[in-house]
């Protein structure tokens, strides 16, 4: 398995270009020792730089930008395409930018006749077996190919060859529902197949033949299992691999993009949402290097089709005969309201994945309006010990892009590379450049590095926290020991008792750096910490206890509550954007708008607040969630003091000021305190082995309304099974 | 750091006298001469042919007993252990003041070569690596090392090891050799149960091993980084330098990778001194070589010679003359499919060796002499190396896997003159753009022979396209 860890602590090694390549936070904290700055010159432009910088960096320090296809800077460093050569003066021969380590009194000519001279002719090469076929390639406007031909490229071909033998051509591969291959495009700079077998650990892609018979591809034809291979899409520089969903439907030049952020797991991966006339056309990555770098899980990216089918378009009322009508707004919010106040404090609301910050401050206020306090979210937390009082105890509180400079991670009742794919790839990384060792308690799952699987009983657990277990000296003596906890063993009756103990744990490791965080809580769904930070309780057990009236349903769609939970005359009104299970159940249906289709607050299991913005309008009659809630107050009589977005995120900075200062990570405190309370929890741990939903791929593609709605995720998951089943 | 050292040599070739001079007065109580490495003033005048008692290779033609007894008699393994006590150090010197060059094509100083891995160590181990894929067309030396005198490359790797602090010496030998392979097997085994190899080999107190790799059969192996990443279990795809292999080898440690020839000769380099060594040759060409000799002659031979004798007097010696005479000439291609070739007027007097070469716009390269008389289609037969170039091209890098395969579809049509005489610069420039800008020298191979064609033979093109024009004219009419 690729490693480069081993090749790092030799000395020799040290300045290889496969080590500059990919360089880790955890790389950048040793700055302070590195040996003293050498001058090179940039096109006669001084500049100081590190030993064993490549040409390529030293030129991006002084704004050079030098042009290459195959260099990455996310990636090991492949040397092949050769677009990058600059010529460097006295050396006979011009060098690849990329990969040559910079010298000391290097004068470095990036536009002098012999680099213009080796461009050129590199893009005539590379042309020469490129099809022409711009026109209708999906990647035309967006072409890196196009734009440095253009700007580095001879302005005629002379290739007398087509009047003879013609160009080749390359038999296109099926690699799966997701990624379209055009294959005769490919300009073999293997980007994919280091993307492959790097950050997403799965060795599917590779060459075969060699000279100019060479082909990227599978060997045998097979679907590239991974949850992150959109974004290979992404990486190709030119048209050889585009999504399958997207092809033909739209051109870069028409699309209006606009900066969200995704809800489909609680990383929060930060997206451009690309829309033509009023449809979400495609979601691609947006730069975060707290969050997503630069990459996005496939549900992220190809469930946006779930947008457009199961919506909820009108409001419903169910008729005397037991059917779900559309009436009208007016009806159906007068409807809700007299019910309401029949009900009094009799209300209670459960807030499902997707509640965005300001529905659910609008339904609280509401609520405690009403004199009721019975706000839960579906997602359970224990509420032992501290209990969601203070934050430390639910967050994931190193942040993401801490994880990678970890040398220990304890991964307990999780499989973070299908809950919080983006998370398991800074892991894979850490694995990969930072020597980091990885242990989990629970099923035994790939998680595309090694670890050492403890079994999945929490004996284990307690072992460790007692300090009996073999690897407990390992915990104890790591410099920047992680302990990461799955939010669904925490739902477990016994979670109490499981999140004490591994507070515990926690206190015994020994953190060499400072405000380096032990304890981490990896949340599933996008609302979460949202709701716990203004107030929700988590878990319903507090709406089966009341049996209240009137239930409001906030897009709680997973069935933690059904009707037989509930007393026979509660009247359940769901607010949501998809007829999914909490549709079926619901007496009034109030059609909310999805994620893509307003501006709202969400707050990811870092506890990072960060807003989507509005890309599409909601469709037919559906509104803004906390504008209906806003509404409804007005016709009970109990009006919300807002009337704006700025007014419900004044009193969102109210309740919590941290949700308003969107992209920063509010840092939890009270460690201490919270291992204090945990003490107090008296309740034993079952016997029950731990387990997770998500096991392996099919599992993924759809977990929650908006996927169970799409398509595309409905093929991956056959896609997938067909794959397992297939002997390759 | 190859620049440097190329300058380096360049000094000492145009003021020979200044640094000998100066070197003199530093080191005058180390060596009572000038330092290793340092070429011999130009005295000889004339070269080869060379006398049978100054063969390093006696049993080039299997007429002997290969086996380990047969090698004895021979000289082989005669006082390895006291060559080996004489250090690391000492066997530098000797093979630098031999002036031996690297045998396999590129001509790199061996002594040098070799110093580059006394640097300290970092605990990591260093490795030899032997290159045994002969694979460039019309080679066929290190085949014959390896089947009839198969001791003198283990003994060679022995001592090389040891010169380099080596922990083990892999050799790669090409897949097609099995015979090589089986009988290369049988030496080393033979040598380790001699107790010349393993642990405290020959009785010195050195622990060295050999191993065997057998190839599957591509070119591309020969060049050392894909070489390495063939013995590593991969794709053989050259990799970048830096880091130069005496850095990051085979499995990331120092190793160094020399060729076949140049391993097996250093035992008798150090067993009959550098400077006799030395002393065959001109100044910075000097030592024996094995010359492979094919084609249009009359007795087609791999044999060892002088360096840098006349190639006129190799081919009417060794080679029994060109088939129809010396006057029945065209063009020959002197160092291996990969250097350019060189018309008639220009073998006349030209010297093999490595700068007698360069001169005539060519190469010495591996010294596999493809001799082509008048009945050749010489271009068939460039159009044909190039194919084997696009054939053998690894597909890693752009300049190689589209320029070689443009240039060999160029070029067939060349054969028959389907072109434009315009389309014969461009394809001129087409091989300047490819030679010098890829990852390893295969490229360059490819490029040099259809250099060296429209060099020289550029007529002979255009009035294959008049022709070819002439008829499709007369056809339409």
């Amino acid at each position: 398995m690729l490693r480069t860890t081993l090749a790092k602590v030799l000395n020799g090694a040290q300045f290889s270009p496969k080590n500059i390549a990919v360089i880790t936070r955890a790389a950048s904290d040793q700055a302070a020792k590195k040996p003293e700055k050498i001058e090179v010159f940039i096109d006669d432009i001084p500049v100081k730089v590190e030993p064993g910088t490549t040409v390529l960096q030293a030129a991006a320090m002084v704004g050079v930008e030098i042009p290459r296809f195959c260099y990455h800077e996310r990636l090991a460093v492949a040397g092949n395409c050769r677009m990058c050569l600059v010529e460097v003066e006295k050396s006979p021969k011009p060098v690849a930018a990329c990969a040559m380590p910079v010298m000391k009194g290097w004068r470095i000519k990036t536009d002098s006749e012999l680099t213009k001279k080796a461009r050129e002719g590199i893009m005539e090469f590379l042309l020469v077996n490129h099809p022409l076929d711009c026109p209708i390639c999906d990647q035309g406007g967006e072409c890196d190919l196009q734009d440095q031909s253009m700007a580095f490229g001879s302005d005629r071909s002379r290739f007398t060859d087509i009047d003879h033998s013609g160009k080749r051509a390359v038999e296109d591969k099926d690699i799966g529902p997701l990624i379209k291959t055009i294959m005769t495009r490919c300009i073999h700079c293997t980007r994919c197949i280091r993307f492959a077998s790097e950050v997403a650990g799965v060795d599917d892609l590779g060459t075969t033949g060699r000279g100019n018979d060479m082909q990227v591809g599978t060997y045998v034809e097979k679907m590239f299992l991974s949850e992150l291979s959109g974004n290979v899409i992404d990486l190709c520089p030119v048209g050889a691999l585009t999504s399958k969903p997207y092809s033909f439907t739209a051109r870069p030049w028409e699309i209006r993009k606009i900066d969200s952020i995704d809800v489909l797991d609680a990383v929060g991966s930060n997206i451009v949402v690309s829309t033509r006339t009023g449809e979400v056309m495609r979601i691609m990555p947006r730069v975060n290097e707290e969050i997503n770098e630069e990459w996005l899980s496939d549900k992220s990216r190809f469930s946006y089709d779930g947008l457009k089918r199961q919506r909820l378009v009108t409001p419903m009322l169910r008729d005397s005969k037991g059917e779900l009508k559309p009436v009208d707004w007016e009806v159906a919010l007068l409807t809700v309201a007299k019910q309401l106040k029949n009900a009094g404090p009799s209300v209670g609301a459960i807030a499902g994945g997707f509640a965005d910050a300001e529905v659910l401050v609008a339904v609280k206020d509401l609520l405690n309006k009403l004199g009721s306090e019975a706000l839960c979210t579906e997602h359970t937390f224990p509420l032992d010990g501290s209990g969601t009082d203070l934050r430390s105890s639910y967050l994931l509180n190193n942040k993401i892009a801490g994880a990678e400079e970890a040398d220990f991670v304890l991964l307990i009742g999780t499989n973070p590379r299908l809950e919080a794919p983006l998370l398991n790839s800074r892991l894979r990384k850490g694995y990969v450049h930072n020597e980091l060792e990885v242990a989990l308690i629970g099923p035994k799952v790939d998680l595309s590095y090694k670890y050492v699987h403890l079994g999945d009983s929490p004996s284990v657990l307690e072992q460790l926290v007692n300090g009996q277990h073999q690897i407990s000296k390992k915990l104890t003596s790591a410099k920047k020991p992680l302990i990461i906890i799955g939010s669904e063993v925490l739902e477990r009756p016994d979670g109490g008792a499981i999140l004490s103990a591994v507070q515990k744990l926690c206190a015994a490791t020994n953190p060499q750096t400072e405000n380096w965080k032990v304890l981490n809580v990896l949340h599933k769904v996008a609302s979460q910490v949202a709701a716990l930070d203004i107030g929700y309780t988590p878990g319903v057990d507090k709406i089966r206890e009341l049996s209240p009236k009137i239930l409001l349903l906030l897009g709680a769609d997973e069935g933690s509550i059904d009707k037989s939970d509930l007393s026979k005359d509660t009247f359940i009104i769901y607010l949501g954007h998809h007829g999914d299970n909490g549709a079926a159940v619901a007496d009034a249906i109030l059609p909310g708008a999805a994620y893509t289709e307003k501006q709202a607050t969400y707050v990811n299991t870092e506890g990072r607040a960060q807003q989507t913005l509005t890309a599409v309008s909601p469709p037919g009659r559906a509104r803004e969630d906390w504008k209906i809630i806003r509404a409804l107050s007005e016709i009970i009589g109990a009006t919300l003091p807002y009337d704006n977005l700025n007014e419900i995120r004044n009193r969102l900075d109210e309740v919590a000021p941290h949700l308003t200062r969107y992209g920063t990570a509010e840092n939890a405190n009270f460690f201490k305190q919270a291992e204090a309370l945990s003490k107090s929890v008296k309740s034993q741990i079952d016997k029950t082995p731990f387990d997770v939903k998500l096991k392996e791929l099919q599992d993924y593609f759809m977990t929650d309304s908006i996927s169970r709605a799409s398509p595309t995720m409905a093929k991956c998951v056959q896609a997938v099974i067909k794959q397992k089943q297939s002997k390759y | 750091m190859a620049g440097n050292l190329f300058r380096i040599i360049k000094l000492t070739k145009n003021q020979p006298g200044f640094l000998v001079a100066t070197t003199n007065n530093v080191s005058i109580a180390l060596y009572s001469g000038p330092p290793p490495g340092t070429p011999p003033p130009q005295t000889k005048t004339k070269f080869g042919p060379l006398a049978d008692e100054d063969r390093v290779f006696t049993n080039l033609y299997g007429r002997h007993d290969w086996r380990l007894k047969g090698a004895m008699k021979r000289g082989d393994w005669y006082k390895t252990k006291e060559i080996l006590l004489k250090g690391a150090d000492w066997i530098i010197n000797e093979v630098k003041t031999s002036g031996l060059r690297g045998r396999g094509g590129a001509g790199f100083p061996t002594g040098m070569k070799w110093s580059f891995m006394n640097k300290p160590g970092d605990g990591r181990p260093k490795y030899l690596v032997v290159n045994a894929d002969e694979g460039e067309p019309g080679t066929c030396k290190d085949r014959e090392i390896m089947r009839h005198d198969p001791h003198k490359l283990v003994e060679g790797c022995l001592i090389a090891g040891r010169a380099i602090g080596a922990k083990a010496a892999y050799i790669y030998i090409r897949g097609e050799f099995y015979n090589e392979a089986s009988n290369m097997q049988v030496a080393i085994a033979e040598a380790y149960q001699a107790g010349f190899l393993g642990k405290n080999a020959c009785g010195s107190g050195y622990d060295f091993d050999v191993f065997m790799h057998r190839g599957a059969g591509a070119y591309i192996c020969g060049e050392e980084t894909a070489l390495i990443e063939s013995i590593e279990g991969k794709q053989g795809k050259p990799r970048l330098k830096p880091p130069f292999p005496a850095d990051v080898g085979v499995f990331g440690c120092p190793t160094t990778v020399n060729n076949v020839e140049t391993i097996a000769v250093s035992p008798t380099i150090c067993r009959r001194s550098g400077s006799w060594f030395a002393s065959f040759g001109r100044t910075r060409n000097s030592g024996t070589k094995l010359f492979n000799i094919s084609g249009h002659v009359n007795t087609p031979c791999t044999v060892e010679e002088e360096m840098s004798i006349p190639l006129k007097e190799l081919i009417e010696v060794h080679g029994g003359g060109v088939q129809g005479g010396w006057d029945n000439l065209l063009a020959i291609i002197p160092g291996g499919s990969s250097t350019p070739l060189i018309p008639k007027k220009v073998c006349e007097d030209v010297l093999m060796d490595f700068d007698g070469l360069v001169a005539a716009q060519t190469s010495l390269g591996t010294a596999a002499i493809i001799v082509m008389n008048k009945q050749t289609d010489i271009v068939k037969a460039i159009a044909r190396l190039i194919m084997f170039y696009k054939h053998e091209s690894c597909g890693q890098c752009t300049p190689c896997r589209e320029g070689v395969a443009w240039m060999n579809k160029m070029i067939y049509r060349f054969v028959d003159g389907n072109a434009k005489p315009e389309e014969i610069d461009m394809l001129w420039e087409i091989s300047k753009q490819i030679e010098g800008h890829s990852i390893c020298a295969l490229a360059d191979g490819a490029a040099w022979p259809v250099q060296g064609l429209i060099r020289h033979f550029r007529p002979e093109l255009e009035e294959r396209m008049r022709r070819f024009n002439e008829q499709k004219v007369r056809a339409s009419n």
